[in-house]
């Protein structure tokens, strides 16, 4: 078994509206920042040990569809490093 | 008869939700949610509240314990189960109704009295009523705001599934009367193995004893009723 981390970034799916984004971008500009625009995830990193990075994926995957993200508005990705 | 008003850690509108089934003369009980639901039980409310603190999202750490698969199984197997509020958050997360309910597009929690105009009065929840008809309730939470992917709203309103729309008094749906951004003022909505479970964001059981004042929630909390 090898120790990994897996980062598992959940993110509110294209065309879903992020009111908490929006009222922050409106406090960093009236912070006097100039921006485009800004969007937030949630990052989750999960240390765990596994048989392979493969492994190690997988079951961050399971972690994410089944209680991280909600499938109805998020978008996740999950990238997996060697500790 | 028992209707169990499950209580998690954090609700807080399972004694009110009590009270108010029993004051049209229909049991429940308060059942805490590590004891499991009652032999009994013939009816399920998920409360209002704030679940786990609302931890990771409204309702999605309630939606993963273990009495929901409990409920999940009586939702099947017939029993009438209704999300109030947070129950509604926890119904949805638990995949027992469709859609997500979440952060108001004002990024505000609002705490008012809202006018919902009933869509669908061939409902448990709904049949007191009359298709048009217009009720006031109070809403009172951050996460209300009713999400779903277009073909599957499209799918809900062609078969019936809307049970309420916010709306103004005399029953016009206008952006102005939608509290929270929901997709087509949705307030509330049935369940996925049929009419008798069904989840809103508005609270009847606030607008049922006289004493408060408003009483257009007993129709829905009168779905309990056994025919």
């Amino acid at each position: 078994m090898t120790g990994y981390t897996a980062t598992v970034t959940v993110r509110l799916k294209s065309g879903v509206l992020d009111p908490e984004a929006e009222t922050t971008q409106q406090a960093l500009e009236r912070l006097g920042f100039e921006l485009e625009d800004l969007r937030s995830a949630d990052r989750f990193e999960i240390d765990l040990d596994a048989a392979s990075a493969t492994d190690a994926r997988e079951r961050a995957e399971e972690m994410a569809e089944r209680l991280l993200a909600n499938p109805t508005i998020h978008d996740y990705e999950v990238d997996v490093t060697e500790r | 008869m028992t209707v169990a008003v499950v209580q998690f850690g954090g609700s807080n509108c399972d004694r009110d939700t009590v009270q108010a089934l029993e004051s049209l003369g229909i049991e429940a009980e308060r059942v805490w949610h590590e004891d499991g639901l009652p032999a009994d039980v013939e009816g399920i409310v998920l409360p209002g509240g704030f679940s786990y603190g609302d931890y990771l999202r409204a309702g999605a750490m309630a939606a993963h314990s273990p009495i929901m698969d409990e409920v999940r199984d009586a939702a099947v197997a017939g029993t009438p189960v209704l999300g109030i509020c947070n129950g509604a958050q926890i119904g949805c997360e638990a995949s027992l109704t469709p859609g997500a309910f979440t952060t108001n597009e004002s990024a505000r929690f609002q705490c008012e009295h809202v006018h919902v105009r009933v869509e669908n009065a061939d409902t448990p929840w709904t049949r007191q009523y009359e298709e048009g008809d217009v009720i006031e309730l109070p809403i009172a939470h951050g996460e209300g705001r009713f999400e779903i992917d277009d073909d599957r709203l499209e799918t809900l309103e062609d078969e019936g599934r809307v049970l309420f729309r916010y709306c103004e008094a005399d029953g016009t749906v206008t952006p102005e009367a939608n509290p929270n951004g929901s997709k087509h003022s949705i307030a509330g909505v049935t369940g996925e193995e049929g009419d008798h479970v069904a989840v809103l964001m508005p609270h009847p059981e606030r607008a049922t004893l006289a004493d408060i004042g408003v009483t257009d929630g007993q129709g829905v909390l009168e779905g309990f009723r056994a025919d």
